[in-house]
């Protein structure tokens, strides 16, 4: 009994009704909940870091151990992973926290993390540039409607598109401020519906997906 | 010294990211590697020190907060899918942070997002100038996007018209979210070189 389905389906209903009555009562206890029940979700899903942690090192360990193709690469991951926390736990204890200024593991964050991953993102550039070169060639209305509208946003936003013509920045102010904007609106009440239907689903216990 | 040692590390860690665009090597998966594991290794110091250690352990240790044992108690048998006789028991904490999710995403959607969009949509249509025309277009816009996404019904007759123009809308829609997108990859690409060219090299001032 234990092992099946009906306790978490009962715990998810339980849960998620409080959420909703919680909603429509401002009083205590009743008010605060939303609050209290989102830093309880912040405390469970800290604990989830632990398995995703355990993952990417378990996986990385392996390959070590087996000594598949390159296993080399995973050592600097776990080099990397285990120096950056051992920082961290001293300069807790020497700082009590890590993220002070003067802190080894700030320098790590402004050092390593930073620029590796702002270069990571603008290493996409290229690609996205190259990707849509070969998925949006003008092939149809809608490809070159879409290749259309993304040249007239990239250029009235830099200089460039103002000497082109004082009327581009104007121009892609009001694709971004009306026909953007519908169709972004359009998609998120859509979007929204349907997370609410899914929601409803979830707390009868008909979508029980989440649970296999 | 610090600082020094500090950019000349940045600096190759950049170079070494960029040499990508040559082709796929060794520079390239080290710091590829490297990345992984340090924000691995920071993302778990961070969970610790914003997270666990003032969200569970202070309020429990300083203001004997016990209630506060629930989260534990279902963050760890989060846990429990380590050992596989015991790993249905994480369905428990699951099942506690989909409900959570299920029952603010009902009261959120409509309140938050639904209700909000539909409110700033119901406008003026008075007067024939430049902004009414904008108001016809947004509201018509909504509506076609709405029907391209309604597939309970045969997209035939009005609903096929209604559709085609709404992926006119969505085109317009995708083709400025992306060339948003390559605008926030090249500014992030020219603060990498301006970095490489100011505080690595000092060419420039």
């Amino acid at each position: 009994m234990l092992k099946g389905k009906g306790i978490p389906v009962f715990i998810t209903f339980i849960v998620g009704t409080i959420m909703i009555f919680s909603f429509f009562i401002p009083h205590k206890p009743f008010g605060d909940l939303e609050k209290i029940s989102l830093n309880w979700y912040s405390i469970i899903a800290g604990f989830t870091m632990l398995l995703g942690v355990d993952s990417l090192i378990g996986m990385h360990y392996r390959k070590i151990t087996r000594r598949t193709g390159n296993w080399g690469y995973s050592i600097v991951l776990i080099a990397g992973f285990t120096g950056t926390v051992v920082i961290g736990i001293i300069e807790t204890i020497r700082l009590g926290t890590a993220f002070n200024e003067a802190s080894y593991f700030t320098y790590i964050y402004n050092y390593f993390i930073v620029p590796l991953q702002s270069t990571m993102f603008s290493l996409l550039a290229f690609f996205i540039a190259s990707a849509a070169y070969r998925a949006f060639r003008a092939r149809n209305f809608d490809a070159t409607l879409l290749l259309i509208t993304a040249i007239i946003v990239m250029l009235g936003r830099v200089p460039l598109g103002e000497q082109i013509s004082p009327n581009l920045p104007k121009f892609t102010e009001w694709i971004m401020q009306v026909p953007q904007m519908a169709a972004k609106r359009g998609i998120g009440l859509g979007i929204s519906l349907g997370a609410l239907g899914v929601s409803i689903r979830i707390l009868l216990g008909i979508e029980r997906s989440y649970l296999s | 010294m610090g600082t020094t040692i500090g950019i000349w590390i940045a600096a190759g860690l950049t170079l070494f990211i960029y040499s990508f665009l040559y082709k796929d090597n060794p520079f390239y998966k080290f710091a590829e590697h490297l990345y992984v594991g340090i924000t691995a290794g920071y993302w778990l110091i961070y969970t610790w020190a914003y997270v666990i250690q003032p969200m569970l352990l202070d309020p429990i240790i300083k203001n004997k907060e016990f209630i506060l044992i629930i989260p534990a108690f279902f963050g760890i048998i989060m846990l429990t899918r380590w050992f596989p006789n015991i790993a249905w028991l994480s369905r428990w904490s699951i099942a506690f942070t989909v409900g959570m999710g299920a029952g603010l995403g009902v009261t959120g959607a409509i309140q938050g997002f639904i209700l909000p969009q539909v409110q700033a949509t119901l406008i003026p249509l008075s007067g024939f100038n430049f902004e009414t025309f904008n108001n016809l277009l947004i509201i018509f816009g909504v509506l076609t996007t709405l029907i391209y996404f309604y597939f309970s019904k045969e997209q035939k007759g009005v609903l096929k018209y209604g559709s085609k123009i709404g992926i006119t809308f969505i085109m317009i829609a995708f083709g400025a979210s992306f060339g948003y997108t390559v605008m926030a990859r090249i500014s992030l690409l020219i603060g990498r070189i301006y970095f490489l060219l100011s505080d690595w090299l000092k060419i420039l001032k």
